[in-house]
């Protein structure tokens, strides 16, 4: 037997919180994610850690924001219309540069919409979601693997800007079984004593978490430095991964679960002789603009696969800054493009571009 | 040119001093404000309770000697610089959001003094969810709870407490009850759910009002040793600038107006068998 | 039919029926099995409403490479325990795949001729057992006799891990239900290879 696990994505992220050193979850029941709370519910007990029911996602990001400004490693999840109800707690937490997790374990929309997948959230996470001027780091996991991995990389990322990151997974990567190994973690020394909310003492100034600056010229000063920050986040912290691109002709850009589909559409059509690679971003947040752009010198046509009506899609175009067609796509619904769908359509385009 | 070179040379003038002058660093120190607090002007209108309260929280901090273990939860509204004036650590919570905060907060160090300050449109209309709910699992906070019947920092339109005919910017005519619904009695509404451990009314328009409260705050902050539930201090404030009122008047208000509606004293007091520890 | 050496290499099923049947966990006991045996493996279920008296369905993959999709639309296997799993997953099965199904729930099973077809009463046998519940075992022990994608030992050893400790005294019973159902598919030739 080996040190591998069977495990949900959902219960899979749970277990690596808690091997994460995460002091606390605070979250809402909604499909498809209550086995989070549910497995923590069971579990953050036996650790000494706090795990609570809220009455709303809005009071649970609301306690995060609060653990969190206290220094404590922290986070919650939940699916699309939780995360909708988050969003003004994410702007403060944003705002107020607080470190912590955030999972959306996204279904299709909009609405209330179906329980089933979808990457419809992919604008709202990665162009703003709340209101004012503010990024999150996104994260895209394709596997139950890297639903536990990205926990201990959100919650260090997290730390090391004083930001918080988003794991945006879906409903499929949430609910489905894979294997699943927890790495040894080590936990990078963070000091928050410089702002942390842990009692004054006569030693030191006051710390007071915030987001208010009501004086323009303080306002705009904390923008450029939030600005500052995300340039950085851009500069050092672009992901992802690359699956047969050497000398592809076309290439199909997905992340999450699409990306996986698409690994399988990419084999179908290479058996047929096309020459086809994937691009599969790992942050949605920083982007891949730049090797896109390289790729745009190389291929021929590339095929944005998504969950959606075409939302990333808008990225890659811009990377390739019309150097190559870029087309799109993409079921709705909680309904998946079977890799044959994605090949007849990639099939179709070649044609239609005369790009062959 | 400064008004001093105007003055002519000449002897020194002779001060006739009363025969009970003392130099500064002679005068018996009576009063002082409480070393709790950042020195600095506050923004608050003349007459407004804010500054008042505030003082009297940082002087029950001062003399427990908890600034080291207390954490505060400014809200959003005409307090919302709360941490500007107290020297404590803080957090600055999203409307309404200052009790699903200060859970965050208590939650992860139970040993620490947790309070948020509220008003009542903070408090009673867009935060009485998270309000409500923090008081039903009893978390172990103090919650100040400012009521002027007003939103103060929007100026003046109607809060969910505003008295029945009362003149607001949003209700001209005077609150129409058969509309919007009669004033919440948000302590008497806690005080019914067993999370609510102390919930007392009092004001700080008169000096005995004023002792009072400070009393009240006293208890509040010394209850959350025992790990017994949540305490609301509700503070009916003055806000002479928004009820149109000079602070003479705005005083005489609460006395004769605002009572009638919010009656002052204890609501809910602890038996004594908790209390056996003091 | 997949062949014996192709399926050890990659085997996409799908298991449908109501909730209720045991549909999620006769495809978990297979995951499980897989993953004993250090293959890749992956368990997509379908999930919401479905687990309150729905139809439920989990597709199975194991596979000795890395596994793309975890969403299929073509399967080589199908096991079927009600009747709009049949109507809905035997036009999705693979030329030349199988389809193995529950006879007493369903009535009206596929027409074609270019799938293998097989009907287990493994609703009576199991009531014959006195336990309804190891319908799904009976199933999963037919299905492995025809198509032995993981050894009998690491089903056993998955048995244990999938059904919860305060459940064990019913292993051996599941145990039963396992090689009842291989029995009942042993006699059976297919008419396509």
């Amino acid at each position: 037997m080996t040190e591998f696990k069977l495990m949900k994505g959902n219960e899979a992220m749970a277990e690596a919180a808690i091997l994460a050193g995460c002091d606390a979850y605070f979250g809402y029941p909604i499909t498809p994610q209550s086995e989070v709370l549910e497995y923590l519910a069971r579990e953050m007990p036996k650790h000494n850690r706090i795990v609570m029911q809220a009455e709303s996602e809005v009071a649970s990001i609301n306690m995060v924001y609060g653990a969190a400004g206290a220094g404590f490693r922290t986070m919650t999840s939940s699916s699309s219309p939780g995360i909708s109800l988050m969003q003004e707690g994410i702007s403060y937490i944003a705002g107020a540069e607080l470190p912590c997790l955030i999972v959306n374990v996204n279904r299709a929309g909009p609405g209330l919409g179906t329980i089933q997948p979808g990457q419809g959230d992919y604008f709202q996470s990665t162009k703003g979601g709340g209101h004012g001027d503010y990024r999150m780091i996104v994260l895209a996991p394709a596997s139950v693997q890297e639903m536990a991995d990205f926990v201990y990389l959100g919650f260090d990322l997290a730390e090391k800007y004083r930001n918080p990151v988003l794991m945006l997974s879906d409903g499929a990567i949430g609910q489905m079984m894979e294997k699943v190994k927890f790495k040894p973690y080590t936990r990078p020394e963070v000091d928050k004593s410089g702002w942390a909310t842990t009692g004054k003492p006569k030693t030191r100034k006051r710390n007071y978490i915030t987001s208010l600056h009501i004086l323009p010229e303080k306002m705009e000063e904390h923008n450029r430095h939030l600005e500052e920050k995300f340039k950085m986040i851009r500069e050092n912290e672009v992901r992802f991964e690359e699956y047969n691109t050497e000398g592809a002709e076309y290439l199909f850009v997905a992340y999450g679960l699409s990306a996986r589909i698409c690994q399988k559409a990419m084999d179908m059509a290479r058996q047929k002789g096309i020459k086809v690679g994937l691009l599969r971003p790992v942050t949605l947040y920083p982007y891949p603009y730049q090797r896109l752009n390289e790729l745009a010198a190389q291929v021929k046509l590339m095929l944005s696969v998504e969950l959606n009506s075409g939302q990333m899609v808008e990225d890659v175009r811009l990377a390739v800054n019309g150097k190559v067609p870029v087309e799109f796509y993409g079921r709705m619904g909680g309904m998946m493009p079977t890799p044959e769908e994605i090949v007849h359509h990639l099939e179709t385009l070649i044609q239609y571009h005369h790009v062959n | 040119m400064s008004i001093d070179q105007h003055v002519l040379p000449g002897p020194e003038p002779v001060l006739n001093l009363p025969a009970c002058h003392k130099e500064e660093d002679e005068y018996e120190m009576v009063y002082h404000k409480p070393a709790t607090m950042v020195d600095t002007a506050m923004h608050y209108c003349p007459g407004c309770a804010h500054s008042l309260v505030h003082k009297l929280i940082m002087e029950v901090v001062e003399e427990m000697d908890i600034q080291e273990k207390t954490v505060g939860v400014a809200p959003v509204g005409c307090s919302v610089f709360a941490y500007d004036y107290m020297d404590i650590d803080m957090q600055e919570a999203a409307h309404g959001r200052a009790c699903a905060v200060a859970t965050g907060i208590k939650r992860l160090m139970p040993d620490k003094y947790v309070f948020t300050y509220q008003g009542d449109g903070d408090l009673a209309a867009i935060g009485i969810a998270e309000t409500l709910h923090a008081v039903n699992r009893g978390e172990n906070i103090l919650i100040v709870f400012m009521n002027n019947a007003v939103y103060g920092m929007t100026s003046g339109q109607m809060a969910p407490t505003t008295l029945p005919g009362m003149h607001t910017t949003t209700s001209p005519d005077g609150r129409d009850v058969g509309y919007y619904g009669a004033p919440i009695k948000v302590s008497e509404l806690l005080a019914v759910l067993p999370g609510s451990f102390y919930v007392t009314r009092q004001s700080v328009n008169n000096p005995n009002a004023v002792r009072r409260t400070k009393k009240a705050l006293q208890n509040a902050l010394k209850y959350q040793q025992l790990h017994k539930g949540t305490c609301l201090v509700e503070i009916i404030g003055n806000c002479p600038s928004n009820w149109k009122m000079t602070p003479v008047e705005a005083a005489k208000f609460i006395d004769e107006e605002m009572v009638k509606t919010f009656p002052l004293g204890d609501i809910k007091v602890p038996n004594a068998e908790d209390l056996k520890i003091f | 039919m997949n062949s014996l050496n192709d399926c050890r290499q990659l085997e996409e099923l799908i298991v449908a029926g109501f909730g209720g049947q045991g549909v999620l966990s006769l495809g978990m006991t297979l995951a499980y099995a897989g993953m004993v045996e250090n293959k890749e493996i992956s368990w997509m279920p379908s999930y919401g409403p479905e687990m309150r008296g729905g139809t439920a369905n989990c597709i199975v993959i194991l596979s000795e490479n890395k596994i793309s999709s975890p969403i299929l639309s073509q399967f080589d296997s199908a096991i079927v325990l009600n009747q709009p799993s049949m109507d809905k997953f035997a036009p999705r099965i693979k030329e030349g795949g199988l389809l193995l199904y529950e006879s007493g729930n369903i009535f009206k099973p596929s027409t074609r001729t270019d799938i293998n077809i097989i009907g287990i009463p493994a609703t009576t046998e199991a009531l014959l057992m006195k336990n309804a519940k190891t319908m799904n075992m009976i199933m999963l022990g037919a299905y492995l006799q025809l198509k032995p994608v993981v050894q009998n030992d690491s089903i056993l050893e998955a048995l244990a891990k999938v059904l919860p400790e305060k459940y064990h005294h019913l292993l051996p019973v599941n145990r039963q239900a396992l090689e009842l159902g291989e029995a009942l598919a042993r006699d059976w030739k297919p008419e396509l290879v």
